[in-house]
């Protein structure tokens, strides 16, 4: 049994119409932020109560997210921004799925404290453009929101005005990435911009913006609302708090699970229905398909915290956790993968777009055991030549994959060079 | 000059209110989508009429037409059946879902049935993982779980509410 499951963003899951207003009010919901209306608190004690919590950004980079707060000027001229950034389109992840349509209020609260604490105008909730049930229950939450007075202009009569809007994508990974997003808020193509200018003093329409993940924002009204002792506590030292892991693959039982940080590996293997009678964990991806990957024998000694995946090589990413059993075809798997990177790189840096059409050629070659001698370095090379010559992290999510699996799993590639070529040029 | 029609207009200056007031161009990815929701795809007189009405060049509407997945060019089949072929799916089966569709529906993805019912797909991570196999119907509608039966049972339905259906 593991102690406080689904506490936080979804703490919710099996409460009934609990993406409506009546119901996530009787939970305690808004009390925080009709609080914050009522005593207009420091927002620089608000911050520091973030940073205590250790609260790290869910969107896959873990950037401490009372640090990132603190970045922006709360007295520069004009509007500013924050994007909640609801793109979820990494492969593996479905837990801010699960947020937007149990707990859009939560995700909201999160938002009006977050413009609050920033001195922030508007915030743009985005949505991938499939999502069209959970744009619907935002829809709803927001407008019931905006009735209660708790949205909008003069909050609650207070001199507070804060607007939301939900807003829809229409189709695009890249589009996940912060800048890129930006891009396409101002109705442009998703291309991701360079950093610096970081978002914080250049961003939508040239001005002051955060972006935050939607699990990020969601999880602020309960850190308020407990404390940031309770939420820290709940983790582990360098990990505060809970988070959400979207579990599949090889399991009995896929799901979300939100678990303290710290929690073993094993143990949400468990959660999850642990593999088929009688199969073994080969590999498993922890944090979405752009992570590296970890061999399963390893992951089982594992817990799942930020220094936890660090140690073995990988991270904990956005919590798209995806396990693969000793039935797994790696070279297959790798195909798979690397065929996404190639359709979604949007093509703006030379080493992604060439690359990644070469790499999924090669790893498609080998998955139908038609590879050339020479290819698996050949694979590694190029994967290298990516990394960290492109202008968002892209280049990383297509590279990290590849090394990783040759690292661990060479032999298992190697069976994909066609056996005619290898006996013949092997020389 | 195609015009859009009043509904249409309607609709996307609802999206427009949510931008800043010089800003319309910020609405141009959901006036699209308005648009295609209401004839089905995307023309060339389309983007023209989305561009006027948006006081923007034609060239930026065509460039985001162009880079977003969900914007259609051309006629479609009235659904669309689209496979999520990512990992969490792939080892899943979804890779036999897609060769039942294939062989029921006599097309190959990107192709409609000469009925003009069905538009087969493959897609990217719908994040649905935990109901892998996992098709999204009409870029909209989730249905997880997927079997060989229930996609027969699906595509039975959507076949025989054909010409009856006001939904
Ligand atoms: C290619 C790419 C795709 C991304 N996709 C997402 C996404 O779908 N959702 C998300 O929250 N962050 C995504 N990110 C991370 C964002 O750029 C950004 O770091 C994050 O939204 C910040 O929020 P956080 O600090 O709360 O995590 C992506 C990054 C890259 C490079």
């Amino acid at each position: 049994m593991i102690e406080h499951l689904n506490t936080v963003c979804y703490r919710f899951k099996s409460v009934e119409n609990s993406w409506t207003l009546p119901v996530y009010l009787e939970h305690g919901g808004y009390a925080v932020w009709k609080e914050i209306v009522k005593t207009a608190p420091d927002p620089k004690d608000l911050i520091e109560v973030i940073k205590r919590s250790g609260l790290r950004g869910r969107g896959g980079a873990g950037f401490p997210t009372g640090l990132k707060w603190s970045f922006m000027d709360r007295n520069a001229p004009g509007p500013k921004y924050l994007i909640c950034n609801s793109d979820e389109g990494e492969p593996g992840t479905f837990k801010d799925r699960q947020i937007l349509t149990t707990n859009p209020h939560q995700l909201i609260e999160g938002m009006l404290i977050a413009s609050y604490v920033m001195g922030l105008d508007v915030g743009y909730n985005f949505l991938r453009g499939e999502f069209a049930l959970p744009f619907q229950r935002c829809e709803s939450a927001l407008a019931e929101a905006r009735a209660a007075g708790l949205v909008g202009a003069s909050i609650l009569g207070s001199k507070l005005n804060i607007e939301i809007h939900n807003i829809l994508g229409a189709g695009s990974y890249i589009v996940g990435e912060e800048t890129a997003m930006i891009e396409a808020l101002e109705g442009k193509r998703a291309y991701p911009r360079y950093k610096p200018p970081f978002p914080a003093v250049h961003g939508l329409y040239g001005q002051p913006t955060t972006v935050n993940n939607t699990e990020t924002l969601a999880s602020v009204p309960m850190i308020l609302a407990q404390g940031a002792d309770w939420f820290s506590g709940l983790g582990t030292e360098k990990s505060g708090g809970t988070k959400m892991f979207s579990v599949s693959g090889h399991v009995n039982n896929p799901g979300v699970f939100e678990i303290p940080l710290g929690t073993s590996f094993e143990s949400l293997l468990a959660l999850a229905g642990g593999l088929q009678e009688g199969r073994s964990c080969l590999v498993v991806i922890p944090g979405g398909t752009s992570m590296r990957v970890v061999p399963g024998a390893e992951m089982l000694t594992s817990e799942m915290s930020y220094e936890g995946m660090e140690a073995v090589g990988s991270a904990i990413g956005s919590g798209g956790l995806i396990v693969m059993d000793d039935r797994t075809d790696i070279a297959q798997a790798l195909a798979v993968m690397m065929e996404f990177y190639q359709h979604e790189s949007c093509g703006q840096c030379t080493p992604c777009r060439e690359g990644s059409g070469w790499v999924s050629a090669l790893t498609a070659r080998l998955a139908q055991g038609l590879g050339k001698p020479g290819d698996i370095d050949r694979l590694y090379a190029i994967a290298k030549q990516i990394e960290g010559r492109t202008i968002c992290a892209f280049g990383e999510a297509i590279s990290w994959p590849v090394t990783s699996f040759i690292q661990h799993f060479r032999p298992q590639l190697e069976v994909g060079i066609a056996s005619n070529e290898s006996s013949e040029n092997c020389t | 000059m195609a015009q859009l029609s009043d509904q249409t207009c309607k609709i996307i200056d609802a999206w427009r209110a949510k931008f800043p007031k010089d800003q319309s161009r910020s609405a141009v990815l959901m006036a699209l989508r308005t648009v295609q929701d209401e004839l089905g795809h995307l023309s060339d007189e389309s983007l023209h009429a989305v561009a006027d009405y948006l006081d923007m060049p034609v060239a930026q509407v065509s460039e985001v037409v162009s880079f977003y997945s969900m914007y259609r060019r051309t006629p479609q089949g009235k659904h669309t059946l689209a496979i999520c072929n990512s990992l969490s799916c792939h080892l899943c089966q979804a890779q036999s879902l897609l060769d039942h569709l294939k062989t029921r529906l006599g097309i190959e993805p990107g192709q409609t049935t000469a009925d003009g019912q069905f538009t087969l797909k493959v897609t990217e991570c719908l994040a649905a993982c935990a109901g892998a196999p996992a098709l999204l119907l009409d870029d909209q509608h989730y249905h997880e779980s997927m079997t060989i039966e229930s996609l027969d049972a699906l595509i039975d339905t959507l076949s025989s509410s054909q010409g009856a259906d006001n939904d």
